[in-house]
């Protein structure tokens, strides 16, 4: 066993790419589900559109990053709007079916061959980053101590990626503290009541599903942006999933909790995977038992299990309240 | 009775895992089924820069034929030449590339085989971007003069074709979720993993089938036998304890998936990520011709079989006290308990055969199809669309929302590229919930 490799990746994958995307993503689930309790199962929808708003406005329109981002902020606002609909005045299980439902639509649409020409059908579009690296002050090398390395261009993602984790934080924590954010915490509580007090309780669930989906919508752009490219088999439900575990083990309704989740979440699944195909490259487990194409699947198992364990034995995840999350019947 | 239902559902369980030495070993080499991983999968390590495909056409009998000894010249973006290779007998060819970088692989049109040609000449040279450590799929479609397309008819023998279709796949879908309505219906419980059930069953099936080689009409009730089994193991095992200590619906829910990816994730380690087809399913004579319509014995069997079972299902829930009970428990769960009718059992044999059902599902959807570990997580958007438009948690609801939506499915490719006809049948759901939330057969209740 190499105990410092196992120990690099953790590392690299608890500040890397991943975290940030999946913590972006988590707050943006935050809001919808922590704090206002809309069972939002279509995350990666919202992270799509801003994947493929800002490389299809970038590659095919020739626009600007920025304008790029725009876009893409807009049509995850036009898609929360789109889904929400329908079914913010319904049964919160009828939210669940359909954000799952669009996330899928837009998978196929995006990956159909008689769109290839705008979205590159299954291939995805590659290389429209560049406006994001070149403003970047790092000069060429390697960065990092011990034998956490990053390129000058892993690191400006690094830093832009915190930098946006950061300020999505201080936004919810500002708003959720306003009476704006109290007015949500009470629709998770109890809808009915709020209603009876005068609030327009399917205004403000729309709010809430349009902010945590721009923020879902940025986390799919941080992700195609550091990748240099959108494939749409990454925005598949699964990712979701991800973005609920990372929640949930951090704590539910908790300003820091996705943050800390992410971390917790990608430190962990890079050291247990590392020490697997380590054990799997030395025979200490062998070929017949599992081989090194099933060490990427364990991961999902763990995530599905843990899925489980969290909410029998620890719904409230690290940091959460037991009393602020809306896991009752409705 | 919760120890027993635990040791059942663990016993299945390892049933399942200890199946992987001998499913795994055979392994057959081609088609895969498109995965939506999570980003951050790494590559497998050791693997080069790559680019690989199969050159392979579909002739009239919609067989995949492999096209041999045709050339690909691959160079770099500023044109230098890597390699010249040309496919093998299975059609597939593989260049390793020196890096990540732009590549272009064009196809000679001159050395396909008489009478295979390129769907689209223009595109004989195709231009692809490798990222590092990636085996990039080129892919070149061929075809040859007696292509699928060949076989065209006009506009209505089509449609009738496909009416058939529809009618098969919907009673497919009413049977698979019967289950998953009934048991929404009786404990409030949309249960996400439904569509791993119906795998659960096509797989089961398989099993028996291929690896233990018995006959199919020995392996079906089999795999529905350990379908029951896992509905029951599943119902007195996790879902009744958990509700008695009180968890909440929605974090049941959030279960539900958990529980969906660990047994998806689960099938793939065992089973790969290969599409597979049972032993007696070549068993193909003659079709019946009626009309514009041939039907090949094996979908007869299909319909005939869904249609007496999905009858036989009906008559149940009317006639015997169970199924009474059953929609009893649906339609008023509180008024039904204090009728004197016994709601855990009755929810037992909901989760019973509910999965029995989706099993039977699944194994009809794999005759038809083909056998896949994502098989039911693919049906099971589908499913929510057939049981949300005939009414969620009312029995027949399932039947006829499914027979529109399978219909739906397939005549809409009339229309639309069959691969996104699944975008059809989503979008419905989303226009149903605008205009009749409760669906066809729903009660309108009140909501906000």
């Amino acid at each position: 066993m190499d105990i410092q490799s196992i120990i690099q990746n953790g590392v690299e994958s608890a500040i890397g790419r991943d975290a940030i995307v999946y913590a972006l993503a988590a707050i943006g689930l935050n809001v919808h589900f922590g704090y206002t309790g809309l069972l939002n199962f279509g995350q990666v929808g919202f992270m799509a559109v801003g994947a493929y708003g800002v490389s299809i406005s970038v590659l095919e329109f020739g626009w600007p990053l920025w304008a790029g981002v725009l876009l893409g902020v807009g049509a995850a606002v036009v898609l929360a709007l789109l889904l929400g609909l329908p079914t913010l005045r319904l049964r919160a299980d009828y939210l669940a079916i359909v954000t799952i439902a669009a996330g899928e639509i837009l998978r196929f649409t995006f990956r159909a061959a008689v769109l290839r020409d705008f979205t590159g059908g299954s291939n995805g579009i590659n290389g429209f980053a560049d406006d994001f690296y070149r403003p970047n002050p790092l000069g060429t090398g390697d960065y990092g101590f011990w034998r956490i390395r990053f390129s000058q261009n892993q690191l400006w993602v690094i830093l832009v990626g915190w930098t946006l984790v950061a300020l999505a934080v201080l936004l919810v924590w500002a708003l959720m503290r306003s009476p704006w954010g109290r007015v949500l915490k009470a629709i998770r509580e109890d809808e009915d009541a709020v209603r009876s007090l005068g609030k327009n309780v399917y205004s403000y669930k729309m709010q809430s599903l349009i902010l945590g989906g721009v923020i879902g919508a940025v986390a799919g752009m941080m992700l195609s942006i550091s990748a240099q490219s959108v494939q749409p088999d990454n925005y598949g439900t699964a990712t979701t999933f991800f973005a609920y575990v990372v929640l949930i083990l951090g704590g539910t309704a908790r300003i820091l909790g996705p943050v800390i989740g992410s971390i917790v979440f990608w430190g962990f699944l890079s050291v247990t995977e590392t020490v697997l195909r380590q054990a799997v490259d030395q025979k200490y487990i062998p070929n017949s038992i599992m081989n090194s194409v099933q060490v990427g699947q364990v991961r999902f198992m763990l995530v599905g299990l843990g899925l489980i364990l969290l909410l029998v034995f620890r719904p409230q995840g690290i940091f959460g309240d037991k009393q602020e999350i809306a896991l009752a019947a409705r | 009775m919760i120890r027993k239902g635990l040791a059942l559902t663990l016993v299945l369980g390892a049933c399942l895992l200890g199946w992987g030495a001998v499913a795994g070993a055979q392994e057959p080499p081609t088609t895969t089924t498109t995965l939506a991983g999570a980003p951050g999968v790494p590559p497998a390590p050791g693997t080069g820069e790559a680019l690989q495909g199969t050159l392979q056409y579909r002739n009239a009998d919609r067989d995949n034929v492999p096209v041999e000894g045709a050339d690909i010249t691959v160079e770099t973006a500023d044109g230098q030449q890597v390699t010249e290779v040309s496919t093998d007998e299975d059609g597939k060819f593989r260049v390793d590339v020196p890096g990540p970088g732009r590549y272009t692989a064009t196809i000679d049109p001159k050395s396909l085989p008489d009478g295979v040609s390129l769907v689209d000449e223009d595109r004989a040279s195709l231009t692809v971007t490798v990222n590092p450590t990636q085996a990039r799929t080129v892919l070149f479609r061929v075809a040859s003069g007696e292509t699928p397309g060949a076989r065209t008819d006009n506009v209505f023998d089509k449609a009738a074709r496909l009416a058939v279709e529809g009618v098969s796949f919907g009673l497919i879908i009413a049977i698979c979720s019967v289950g998953l309505s009934l048991i929404y219906g009786t404990t409030g419980l949309t249960n996400f993993a439904h569509g791993e059930l119906v795998t659960f069953g096509a797989l089961m099936a398989y099993l028996f089938n291929v690896t233990l080689g018995l006959h199919m009409f020995v392996a079906a009730p089999l795999a529905i036998g350990c379908g029951v089994l896992l509905g029951f193991g599943l119902d007195r095992g996790f879902w009744r304890p958990l509700a008695r200590r009180g968890t909440g619906l929605i974090a049941m829910l959030v279960m539900t998936i958990g529980l969906g990816i660990l047994l998806r994730y689960i099938y793939l380690y065992q089973f790969g990520g290969f599409s597979r087809t049972y032993r007696q399913y070549s068993l193909q004579t003659r079709g019946l011709e009626i009309g514009p319509v041939t039907i090949v014995p094996r979908d007869i069997f299909t319909l005939v079989l869904a249609i007496v079972v999905l009858v036989g299902v009906a008559l149940f829930l009317q006639r015997t006290r169970m199924g009474k009970a059953m929609r009893a428990v649906a339609d008023n769960r509180d008024l039904a308990e204090s009728s004197g009718i016994n709601v855990d059992r009755v929810i037992g044999f909901v989760w019973a055969g509910g999965t029995g059902l989706a099993a039977l599902g699944g194994i009809l959807l794999g005759l038809s199809e083909q056998v896949s570990f994502l098989m039911g997580f693919q049906l099971l958007l589908l499913m929510f669309a057939s049981v949300t438009l005939g009414g969620l948690g009312t029995a027949y609801g399932a039947l006829v929302g499914s027979l529109i939506v399978g219909l739906f499915v397939q005549l809409s490719t009339l229309v639309v590229a069959p691969e996104l006809k699944n975008v059809g049948a989503l979008l419905i759901l989303i226009v149903i919930l605008l205009v009749r939330p409760q669906g066809i057969l729903g009660q309108s209740e009140r909501v906000g």
